[in-house]
């Protein structure tokens, strides 16, 4: 049984011999809408992947709608990252982060470069022994930026919160707490 | 040691439930072994019958006639200085260190656990100084 369609202005002269279904508008793609307590040098507090329990500054979100962050890399070892918002604590302290130049990152920013697939086993081997380095172009990135922002850290006690993981403690209601 | 806090006319409580948590007021009259009488003019507590179970009753008793009107009851409180020895008492203090702790950011917890450290270890300093010299 097919759905009852709503009359168009003028009636077809005849009837299509195969059932053809509306075409579904083009699904439209929405960017990512930021949460209003993120604001670019908030700082955050990772919830998941490696640098869980990290607070970091928040510099920008990316077109993909994730959000680059940096520990700073010489603070506490979290280089410049895209992280997820939904995987992210907002804290209300923040840093100014308008005078900080952050390079022209976008998404290809971050992706690996290609390594070919070989089918050898020699070759397998040879390759699970080399890991994926850092170029140069991005640890010179980095530098810039941890420049930036650590100028911006005005509070004393800045660095040092920024070195120290988050973590529940005994009691600690998460759903009640301010942060 | 009996008790010494009463269920009595002008026994100022505490309200532990409902809109006017964490409100003082005084009881006016006892309604039934459940019920009273209370109101707190100057804290915003309107004239009502409230269930004992949310009340906690204080040290503070103010000497008023029973149903009195919110004018005296008021004079009696200044007369008697009772907010500045409610605020003076430990269960007063304890209850805004309280809501000082939930309001902190998570920032000003980082402080306080530095400033613990920096007490326990001053602390541990002159202990261990004391066992020398002991």
């Amino acid at each position: 049984m097919t759905k009852a369609v709503a009359p168009q202005a003028k009636a077809p002269k005849w009837y299509s011999g195969d059932d053809v279904k509306p075409k579904a508008a083009p699904q439209k793609h929405n960017p990512t809408k930021l949460r209003s307590t993120i604001t670019p040098g908030t700082i955050l507090i990772l919830l998941s992947g490696r640098f869980r329990g990290k607070r970091v500054v928040f510099l920008k979100q990316l077109p993909s709608g994730t959000l680059l962050v940096t520990g700073p890399y010489s603070v506490n070892g979290v280089p410049m990252r895209r992280v997820n918002q939904a995987y992210v604590i907002a804290t209300s302290m923040s840093v100014d982060v308008s005078k900080v130049t952050i390079p022209a990152a976008d998404d290809s920013y971050f992706t690996r470069e290609e390594v070919a697939t070989k089918t050898d086993e020699d070759q397998f081997f040879e390759q699970g022994a080399k890991s994926s380095t850092v170029s140069d172009k991005r640890k010179a990135d980095q530098k810039t930026v941890d420049a930036g922002v650590l100028a911006a850290m005005t509070n004393p006690m800045l660095k040092a919160y920024l070195n120290a993981k988050f973590s529940l403690k005994k009691g600690d209601r998460p759903h009640e707490m301010i942060f | 040691m009996g008790f010494t806090r009463f269920v009595e006319i002008g026994r100022v409580v505490l309200v532990n439930y409902g809109p006017d948590e964490g409100k003082l007021a005084v009881i006016l009259d006892v309604a039934d072994n459940n019920k009273a009488l209370i109101e707190g003019p100057d804290t915003g507590v309107p004239r009502q019958l409230i269930p004992f179970k949310r009340l906690a009753l204080t040290d503070f008793k103010l000497p008023i006639q029973r149903n009195a009107r919110i004018g005296t009851i008021k004079a009696a409180a200044k007369e008697a200085d009772l907010y500045a020895k409610w605020e003076a008492s430990s269960w007063a203090k304890k209850k805004a260190k309280k809501v000082k702790r939930a309001q902190m950011t998570d920032f000003d917890r980082f402080k306080v656990m530095v400033a613990r450290k920096q007490k326990s270890a001053i602390i541990a300093k002159k202990v261990a100084e004391l066992q020398a010299a002991a």
